[in-house]
């Protein structure tokens, strides 16, 4: 049974691996958990998830596969408020009732029978209509006590949280849509950091010097090294103007960021799609503009290319010579973006409109063709994804 | 023996089965959650609740994993050779032990704690995974083995500023403290004051959830600002009347520098109250 519900998560996108389930296992085996279902809810998460926002997942699996399972628990007894009960049987008995419930022995008798009822009771009753919640001579129910089972007790605290939290999925907005600010966007790319010492030793190897002179019996040995560095090369191409005024908090963020960042930042503006040429400075592109021939002659291969733009324009603007719409460009856009990424192997495009809306664009669909599916939205998640990619290959 | 929160710190049932877990199991815990709601008094409180000595890593940017297991003082022994004193004969007389070492070595079993992990390097966690699952390393200056006599119960905090490596996260039980709720913080705030009038208790949680709802905020009040700014209030002997205005329906609370903390928050609340007071 566990089997199943480990891979159960493992398809729903928790990720799970057999080490973090045999610890379950092993410490279900100890008896950590006391054998209610909330107990071993609580205990799987600990052990099988390891990052907040995938308690929504888990919560969803959870909820899918125990759903029936659960028992009623123990607990509900002592939490039917009486009250609860007696109102509603005020407004929902019959008189006849009201005299079986007489008949019945009062309210200390009925309250006996019903436990007694729900000591027979194993299962949860969904319709109901056997045990309790029929309307006539049965005192408990007409519609009184839900046969969901654990709606009862909502409005007692004791028993809230046996209101089964999987099913709360309090977790949801953890599910990877945190606000993206400039925090968030630098702990993502820094991700893309790649310490390395190159270059000329200069700088005072402290604990080197120390170790050496001491294994050298206090002869001073002094020792350099290079600086240490964030070696990764970042070429950030920005969409600027039109469409991309929306997007433009989102952008200066994740360019303020990509500054102090990285050591080795190039950056050029483009507008709606890469051409022969790029700027530099918005307030001179018209004056002051750098062939993309050029750029590309520029810088190594080894710099990472990260394109931001929403691909949101017209189709001709990519596929079609003179498609432009600011000036008369010779080759399409969609050949000097290939030169790019032959030129830079390790490129990714990040586009701030959401992804749902991504299929309206045909657009956007050709760009992504273009970067052979390396598109991702600029949030949270898509710049992990992203950097994810350019950190690989 | 199971941790069941104490009387100076209330646990959530889910809070304590990761807590006793990890301690049965005898592998680390690793607590995540916003900042102040009580992530390193936890291990405090787990170590006051079991009667168990508690060991304490405060782990910095400049931390390496190493500095948990041992140093070596070169430096001193260096001294010591110049001086010609007889201990530099003995390399053991320089190896200064860290927690993790306290720890695996303390008589009766310990809680360590391993506070705010990612600080560190991105490299720490990794440095550290033969230590947190099989609790022993080796000393290679003085080429001796490091055994855990018992092993200790280890709670590591983080913040969340970098991500922990998979291989780490395996190998720890992990739990998120989510916000209280306010039926958890009226117990919260009933341990720490347990004389406080109820009115005035309604009225701060009123507003102080009022707060939190507030958009825009950079930066939400969390528990310990709660507990600082009830002090406050008491010591002040704010009445509870004054901490709602029924005229406006707004809440303006007096001392509220001890629940901001950032002057843009305070302007954009001053604009909102002034804007409600407006349009009344």
């Amino acid at each position: 049974m566990l089997n199943d519900f480990f891979l159960r998560l493992r398809e729903g996108g928790v990720p799970v691996s057999v080490r973090e389930y045999l610890m379950l296992l092993e410490a279900l085996g100890k008896g950590v958990a006391d054998y209610r279902v909330e107990g071993f809810y609580h205990l799987a998460r600990a052990a099988l998830v390891k990052d907040e926002s995938h308690y929504d997942r888990y919560d969803r699996v959870f909820a899918a596969y125990f759903k029936g399972v659960a028992e009623l628990p123990d607990g509900i007894l002592a939490a039917i408020p009486e009250e609860w009960l007696r109102r509603m049987s005020e407004l929902n008995l019959s008189d006849e009732d009201k005299a079986a419930i007489q008949a019945l022995g009062g309210w200390e008798k009925l309250m006996e029978t019903l436990r007694q009822r729900l000591a027979e009771q194993k299962d949860r009753h969904q319709g109901g209509s056997k045990w309790i919640g029929t309307a006539g001579t049965s005192p408990f129910g007409a519609h009184g006590y839900n046969p969901e089972g654990v709606r009862i007790g909502q409005g007692a605290s004791r028993n809230r949280r046996a209101v089964k939290v999987w099913d709360q999925r309090e977790f949801r907005n953890l599910d990877s849509s945190e606000e993206l600010g400039p925090r968030n966007i630098k702990l993502a790319l820094r991700r893309l950091r790649r310490f390395a010492r190159e270059g000329a030793p200069e700088e005072l190897d402290l604990d080197g010097t120390i170790s050496a002179t001491a294994r050298n019996a206090g002869w001073l040995d002094l020792r350099m090294v290079p600086e240490r560095h964030n070696a990764v090369k970042v070429l950030l191409f920005l969409d600027v103007g039109g469409s991309m005024d929306d997007h433009v908090k989102i952008c200066e963020e994740l360019f303020s960021a990509a500054r102090t960042e990285f050591k080795h930042l190039e950056y050029y503006y483009f507008h709606n799609f890469v051409y022969e040429s790029v700027w530099r400075d918005n307030r001179r592109r018209r004056s002051e503009r750098f062939p993309l021939a050029s750029v590309m002659h520029r810088y190594a291969h080894d710099y990472r290319l990260i394109l931001v733009g929403d691909a949101t324009m017209s189709p001709y603007e990519i596929i079609y010579p003179g498609g432009a719409i600011e000036h008369h460009n010779e080759e399409a856009g969609a050949v000097w973006l290939s030169r790019l990424l032959a030129t830079y192997p390790r490129a990714i495009w990040l586009n701030p409109q959401p992804e749902q809306r991504w299929d309206y664009h045909d657009s956007i669909r050709i760009t992504r063709e273009l970067m052979t599916e390396r598109m991702f939205p600029l949030t949270l998640d898509g710049l992990d994804r992203g950097i994810s990619r350019l950190r690989g290959q | 023996m199971r941790f069941t929160g104490t009387d100076t710190y209330v646990a959530t049932d889910d809070l304590m089965m990761a807590v006793n877990a990890a301690v049965t199991l005898e592998r680390p815990l690793l607590i995540k959650g916003e900042p102040g709601t009580g992530k390193t008094l936890l291990a405090v409180e787990v170590a006051k609740a079991l009667g168990r000595p508690l060991l304490q890593w405060h782990v910095k940017s400049t931390s390496k994993a190493q500095q948990g297991l041992y140093e070596y003082d070169a430096v001193s022994r260096l001294r010591d050779s110049q001086l010609g004193d007889a201990r530099v004969q003995d390399i053991a007389h320089y190896i200064k032990r860290g927690p993790l070492w306290e720890a695996f070595d303390s008589a009766a079993p310990a809680v360590l704690l391993i506070d705010e992990i990612d600080k560190a390097d991105i490299e720490f966690p990794n440095d550290l995974l033969r230590e947190l699952d099989r609790m022993e390393f080796h000393v290679y200056e003085t080429q001796q083995l490091v055994k855990a006599r018992h092993r200790p119960a280890i709670i590591i905090t983080s913040n969340n500023e970098k991500e922990l490596p998979d291989a780490f996260l395996r190998r720890c039980f992990f739990h998120y403290i989510r916000f209280p709720d306010r039926e958890t913080m009226e117990r919260i705030v009933g341990v720490h004051f347990p004389g406080l009038k109820k009115n005035l208790l309604a009225q701060a949680l009123t507003a102080f959830f009022a707060i939190r709802e507030v958009p825009g905020l950079k930066k939400k009040p969390s528990t310990s600002e709660l507990l600082d700014w009830l002090k406050l209030l008491v010591a002040e002997d704010i009445p509870p009347e004054a901490l709602h205005n029924p005229e406006t329906g707004k809440i303006i609370p007096p001392l509220h520098g001890a629940l901001l903390k950032n002057e843009q928050d305070v302007h954009l609340f001053e604009r909102l109250v002034f804007m409600s007071r407006r349009n009344a």
